[in-house]
Parts: C-alpha cells; structure tokens; sequence
C-alpha cells in the first residue's frame, strides 16, 4: 500500500527538483545571443541557398555579425537588403554591381541534331548519350535542370532553351553548377547598356557554322571594332566581353556578322554607311537609339530586334530556311510574318 | 589492491568482453546512424563516454540513497533513470554552452541525441542490478562508453571502406552495414572467453 502511495510522490519530487534545477541551470548557464544575429536572421530571406558561401542563411547572419561576411554578401536579398543589414551593423554599404545568371547560348542550333533524343528528360541524362544530341557540343539542352535547381523561379525553358529571367534572378549560383554543359555563368549586369555575348562554342569557325544559327565564329571583327583595348577578346574562337572595360558602346554588336552580341537584348544594325564611321565609335551608344531609328534602310539591319524570348522564337521560324542569319530575304520574309 | 583488481575486470570486462554495442546490442541507433564517417563517429564515441560516465555517478546515489530507501529499486528504476539521464544531457548541455563552448560546438548535436541511447540507460540499470559500489559504477560507465568508442570508430572505418566496394543493388546502404555490423560482433565473441584474474 505504502509502495503504490510512494512511488508517484517519489517521481514527483525528484520531477520537481530536476525541473527547478533545470530552471534555474537556464538562467544561470544563459548565453547572450548576439540580438543583430537574430535581427539579420529574421530579414535574410530564407532560401538557404547558400549564394554568400555560407551554410545558409543562420550561418551568414552569424558570420556578419562577428564581422567576418560583407554586410552585401546576400545576392537573394540584393541591395535593399544589404541596406538593411548595414543599418543593423551601423556600416554604410556602397551600391555593388548586379549580378545575373546567363545561359551562355541562344539556341540557335538546338534544331541541329545528330539524333533523336527519346529518354529521361534531364540535362545531365541527355548530355550522357554521346555528349548531346546537339551537333553543338555547347548547347543548350533544354532539360532544365537548371530549372529544377532554381528556388527564384527565375529560369525557364523558352522554346527549348534555358532563359534566365533577369529582373528575378539574384545570381545565386545554384543553376551554375546543376548545368551539366557548364554554360550558365553569373556575369555583372549594368543597368544600361548591357551588353551580352551568349555563345560558349569554342569549336572552330566551320563547325560552328554549320551547327549554329548565330554561335560565335572567332571572326575578331568585335575586337577589330571594339574602342576599348581588350573589353572584348576572342580566345580559342569564342569572344568574350570583359565587363570591367566594357563601356556599352555596342560597336562589337553592330560588327558581329552572326548578330550574336546584343545590347539591351537586341542586336544593334551595322553601320549604316562609311561616312561618319568616326563618330560613331566616339559616340557612346548613347545615340543607339536614335540610329536605330535611322537605319532600316540597310538591307541586313533588322530594326527592332526585340528581347532575348522572342528571339529564340524568331530564330527557330528561321532556322529551317537558311543558315546563314543575316540573309536579307530571309529577314524580310520574318518581317512580314 | 582487491579493489584496483576488480575495477580493472570490470573495465576490461565493459570494453571487449560485454561490449555494449557488440555483445549486448544496445546503442545501436546511434551505432548505425552516426557511423558513416570516422570523424563523426569519434565525436559520438566521446560524448557517450562523457554522458555515460557522469550518468553512472549521478544515478549511484539516487538509487542507493532515494530508490532503496523507500524499496523502490525493484520497479521504479526504469523510470526514474530515464527522468534523471534527461534532465542531466540537458544541463550539461546548457553548462557546455556557457562554460566550454568549443567543447559544445565539438560535441554538437551528438549530446541531444545521447538522450536517447539506451547504452546510457542500459548502464545505470546494470550498476544497480549488479550492485557496483559507486567507484565500480563508475569505472563501468566510463569504460563502457570506451567501447561503444571503440566499437563505433571500428564500425565507421569500415563502413568508409564500404562505400568503395562492389556490392550487390539491393545490399546497398544499411543491409549490408547491418551485415558488416554482425560481422564485427561475430568477432567480438572472441573476447567471450577471456578471463580476467
């Protein structure tokens, strides 16, 4: 009797004492947590994507805190949100550049195939079969793995390409590294006059012709336009824009024979005539829109070459009548269309 | 000197011949989930060796002086070692953060989950059945926490070695860690017959 009275008082008090103890242990043992961690914590936005090179978002507001991260670490979160983290920190933050994810190809030979694909629709499954279907061996598969990888929404198949939506995109890296043919590179994305080369093709000129719409040939005529020592230069014939030099001037876009270099999204037209070459280059492309204006007459221009979507989308009613793109017929045949 | 004897079977008696993992299969959630790496299984092996030894010193006297006092010792031990096993990680786990933070951060989730293993609990149970005085019991959680030490790193090694060999499809993963696992206790038996004085 004594033992069934017993047992439950017995586990009781030693529940309350071990209770107390803990209680004041709590109180006792507390660490202070740093509150600014806490604060950084609450408006990173929570995508652990791990951008920063952090083990996600605590692991950065930890390393801010102790004053190991820059407070403009967070490409989710962007300039607004190193801002706020400044005024957390109590450090003024200098406006850095944006960055983008861009997929280095405009799909202009994703219809030139060596075979039929039929299979697990996955980039790195597809890439395995012979390296691609794509006579290109620097396409764009379209699999979209890159979609899968991304947690912004920010990176879709258009027409059978990978395309980076550049207002939602915070380059955090994730699409880079799930791309199997390694052609999504995060470049600085000025706010005007962005200029953009997307090819990745380092096969030779022929090749690359013959398996692309608009791949860069390693011609040099950009070099040879460009009034920037080394903004763009061809190495193992692929050009490539170093967006430190870049001004944005457009010259290299009006001098691609592939219409490959765009600016703002769109290929700017040749120089209309020899005439006033010179001020042209000394004008910054601050006019390019005025010209655009003016050049419709010269047969290969196309006025209004629209954004990076629609492109493809033209590039794919192209592909099957000629390959050379900047065949006026063909031009002209888009055009009515 | 008849003491340092017996402290000494006991202790050679916990490592190899009763070994908590190997012979007497407790522990073993830990033993195979923290098990794929050596490194991990070094920081598991250490935090069960601290929880286990401070467990048995904790428990001796609560059971000599609380349990038996009031004749409670036969059926109410169960529960009062698991109330006191948690409420003692989560102390020492507070403590650790305050006072020993490397030690805390070294140790990391590995303390929360001891809460849990029945090798702790396992060992207090048996330095009450078996009567230790408190420098046996003691003596047996400590060492009995190297073996699970010893056991697991042994464990984990070979489980690294594992990764890398041809194994048929459906073995992969965990039946053929359990297998690997039976394998080493099969050769742990082998302590079995050793005497010690």
């Amino acid at each position: 009797m004594s033992t069934t009275i017993l047992a439950p008082i017995v586990l009781t008090v030693l529940g309350i004492i071990f209770g107390i103890i803990l209680a004041i242990a709590s109180k006792v043992f507390a660490v202070e947590k740093d509150p600014r961690e806490e604060a950084i914590g609450e408006i990173l936005p929570g995508a652990n994507c791990g951008g920063c090179g952090y083990p996600g978002c605590g692991g950065y507001a930890n390393a801010v805190v102790k004053g190991i991260a820059p407070v403009n670490a967070c490409a989710p979160g962007g300039a607004e949100l190193a801002k706020n983290i400044g005024a957390i920190m109590g450090v003024e933050v200098e406006e850095g550049v944006k960055k983008v994810a861009q997929v280095m190809c405009t799909g202009g030979g994703k219809d030139k195939t060596r075979y039929d694909y039929v299979g697990l629709e996955s980039c790195l499954a597809v890439s395995r079969v012979s390296s691609g279907p794509l006579q290109c061996a620097y396409g764009c598969l379209g699999g979209g793995d890159c979609v899968d990888a991304c947690v912004f929404d920010a990176i879709h198949i258009i027409n059978g390409v990978a395309e980076v939506d550049l207002d939602k995109c915070v380059a955090c890296g994730a699409c880079v590294t799930a791309c199997p043919r390694n052609i999504i590179q995060i470049i600085p994305r000025n706010s005007k006059k962005y200029t953009e080369l997307r090819c990745s093709s380092h096969d030779k000129g022929p090749i690359t012709r013959k398996a692309c719409d608009n791949g860069c040939i390693g011609c040099k005529l950009c070099v040879k336009a460009c009034p920037k020592e080394g903004a763009i230069e061809v190495d193992n014939f692929l050009a490539k824009i170093n967006y430190d030099i870049c001004i944005g001037c457009g010259m290299c876009s009006r001098a691609c024979p592939r219409q490959l270099i765009t600016v703002d999204g769109k290929v700017l037209p040749p120089k209309p005539k020899k005439d006033a070459p010179k001020k042209d280059a000394a004008a910054p492309a601050a006019t390019g829109g005025e010209k655009k204006e003016a050049a419709p007459a010269a047969p290969t221009a196309e006025p209004a070459k629209e954004t990076p979507a629609p492109e493809t989308a033209k590039t794919e009613e192209k592909a099957p009548e000629a390959a050379p793109a900047a065949e006026a017929p063909a031009a002209e045949e888009n055009k009515a269309e | 000197m008849e003491s340092i004897t017996s402290l000494l079977s006991i202790a050679l008696g916990a490592v190899l011949i009763n070994n908590f993992v190997l012979s007497q299969f407790l522990g073993i959630c830990p033993f195979m989930g923290v098990s794929k790496k050596v490194e991990t299984a070094l920081g598991m092996g250490m935090a069960v060796i601290f929880v286990m030894g401070v467990a048995s010193a904790v428990n001796w006297p609560i059971n000599e002086f609380i349990l038996k006092r009031f004749g409670l010792d036969g059926f109410l031990q169960t529960v009062t070692f698991i109330l006191v096993i948690a409420s003692l990680v989560q102390f020492v786990e507070m403590f650790l953060q305050k006072a020993m933070p490397s030690l805390y951060e070294a140790l990391g989730v590995y303390l929360p989950l001891i809460t849990t293993n029945c090798a702790v609990l396992g060992v207090v149970l048996q330095n009450a059945q078996k009567g230790y005085t408190f420098p046996e019991a003691l003596t047996y959680g400590i060492t009995g926490g190297v073996g699970f030490l010893i056991a697991i790193v042994l464990f984990a090694s070979v489980r690294e070695r594992m990764e890398f060999a041809k194994c048929p499809k459906s073995f992969e993963g965990f039946p053929i860690a359990l297998v690997a696992a039976s394998l080493i206790s099969l050769a742990f038996m082998g302590f079995s017959g050793l005497k010690v004085w």
